[in-house]
């Protein structure tokens, strides 16, 4: 069955296959194709010596390029350092102030607190800072732990109730899980809150709640409910609520006191990131 | 020698033995070296076995597929260190069994997702994600805070860590329930527990029901330990032994 012979028609051998009278010509292979594939095996031989190839006994060979990707990275950032360069120094030794004082520094500051933005606040604040319940909307003009420019870039590098040892913190007590206060007692809190919020409530139950409030509410929010940054209360007249301004919130914030988490992110930026940062949140957010 | 290949053509078995020792070469001389060159794996200060409740949000992190979405590797690439943190190492994934590195991203990377938001936030965020994230198109998880941790595997779920190679002590299988409910509970005493994990192991209720133990508790513990264990204020990324 394997005899090799020449093909009558077209002059070329046969591989000697023969299936049913069918034989199989043996053309070589296509010239292009042939070259190409010698090609790549050169190309693969010069590869193994200019780069990291093969492994041994108890390396690699290195190749003589000592290609790197993680060196790479590192020379990439470096590149990335060099073209901010110049405004990144400024940006570096100017106060807060300066950077909102220069136009040109404080387009570029915004540009680059913009993005940092985007990736990391918006995750919780929302797209653009609109903030969500639990959630502080940082686009109204009402801060809890103060809108200046110094009050924010603390707050970003801090953090709130985080693990940073500095961090801002506040406890709003949990006056009906811990059986600090009655049923009745927080439903007429709760009315006293609803007026000092500028709403109509119940006269008989504000009366009934003065006393309560002056006794375990003033010292932080305030005797006329105007709350105090410097402690993180909220102030309670204004129409900006955080866990919710029904009855029913207002109610269960009094019951159970809630009280959020943002991180510390002064081990996640560098300095210049944070002011740039905090420049942003202050022009872009009402800030005071 | 075409003559002996007439041979191996005309017998399937050899055939077949052949085919595997010709098609296996490949992975001996890439994947083998892996297993025994110490230049694989970096030395770095700080990664640990994970701890009992980390354990068992990983295997809710594997069951409800989390990797088909969420990749858990930072290439060494500049937008992806500028984005996510410090290109992942492999020592950071040496006690992953099975790794979690993924290879798609519709949501973000989260090799280095602990601590960058609160607790509430993942809870809020894995009960609806669009809750928080209006545009996201992440499912909801909402059962897990319901569904009470079932955790009575747990030991032997560290002693099968221990057969592939994961440093384990027999202390910390015999007191793997134990810690497991230390650490989500803010109130019990750390000290036996961080002696076995280390200092910086969290310990607090992570989804906000003080009250029970949920499969939340254990996802929320296992995403706030993700890329925060390597110490790189003694890593040398510079350092030739550390290069690749």
């Amino acid at each position: 069955m394997s005899k090799r012979e020449t093909d009558e028609v077209t002059g070329v051998e046969t591989t000697g296959h023969e299936w049913d009278g069918i034989r199989e010509l043996d053309n070589p292979l296509p010239r292009w194709w042939l070259y190409v594939f010698y090609a790549g095996i050169v190309v693969a031989i010069v590869y193994w010596v200019l780069m990291p190839a093969w492994p041994g006994v108890s390396g690699y060979t290195k190749g003589v390029l000592g290609q790197s990707d993680r060196a790479d990275v590192v020379r990439e950032l470096q590149g990335l350092k060099e073209l901010r360069g110049a405004q990144a120094a400024k940006l570096q030794k100017a106060s807060l102030e300066e950077i909102e004082a220069d136009p040109e520094l404080q387009a570029y500051a915004q540009a680059i607190g913009q993005s940092v933005f985007g990736d990391n606040c918006a995750t919780c604040h929302g797209t653009g800072g609109v903030g969500t319940k639990g959630y502080a909307n940082l686009r109204d003009d009402v801060w809890l732990w103060g809108g200046s420019l110094s009050d924010i870039h603390r707050t970003i590098e801090v953090g709130i109730r985080a693990d940073h040892p500095d961090t801002r913190f506040s406890q709003m007590p949990a006056f009906g899980r811990d059986q600090m206060l009655t049923s009745a007692q927080i439903s007429d809190l709760t009315e006293y809150v609803v007026m000092l919020s500028r709403r109509k409530a119940d006269a008989a139950a504000v009366a009934r709640a003065a006393p309560i409030y002056e006794a375990q509410c003033a010292s932080c929010h305030g005797p006329a409910g105007l709350g105090d940054q410097t402690k993180g209360a909220p102030n309670l007249t204004d129409q900006e609520w955080l866990y919710g301004s029904s009855r029913a919130d207002i109610r269960g914030q009094i019951w159970a006191g809630k009280g959020g988490v943002m991180p510390s992110w002064k081990n996640r930026f560098d300095p210049e990131t944070l002011k740039a940062l905090a420049v942003y949140i202050h022009a872009n957010a009402g800030g005071q | 020698m075409w003559k002996h290949h007439t041979k191996l053509e005309r017998n399937s078995l050899p055939l077949v033995i052949a085919i595997l020792i010709v098609v296996s070469i490949g992975g001996i001389v890439e994947i083998a070296p892996l297993f025994y060159l110490e230049s694989t794996i970096e030395k770095v200060e700080g990664v640990r076995p994970y701890t009992p409740l980390e354990l068992e949000g990983r295997d809710i992190y594997i069951r409800e597929g989390c990797y088909t979405c969420h990749s858990q590797m930072i290439r060494p690439l500049r937008d992806e260190v500028e984005r996510y943190g410090h290109y992942s190492l492999a020592a950071e994934s040496m006690y992953d069994h099975p790794f979690q590195w993924g290879s798609k991203r519709t949501g973000p990377d989260l090799a280095r997702v602990g601590g960058k938001y609160s607790d509430g936030w993942h809870t809020d965020h894995l009960i609806d994600p669009r809750s928080v994230v209006p545009e996201s198109v992440m499912p909801p998880y909402a059962f897990l805070a319901k569904k009470t941790l079932d955790y009575r595997a747990i030991e032997d779920k560290i002693r099968a860590m221990t057969r592939v190679g994961v440093p384990y002590t027999q202390d910390m299988i015999d007191n793997a329930k134990e810690d497991l409910e230390t650490q989500a509970d803010p109130f019990a005493a750390p000290t036996k527990f961080q002696n076995r994990y280390g200092g910086k192991v969290l310990q607090r209720d992570f989804d906000g029901d003080p009250d029970r133990l949920t499969e939340m508790d254990a996802l929320v513990a296992y995403l706030q330990m993700l890329g925060t264990l390597v110490d790189f204020s003694t890593y040398q990324a510079e350092a030739p032994e550390n290069r690749r």
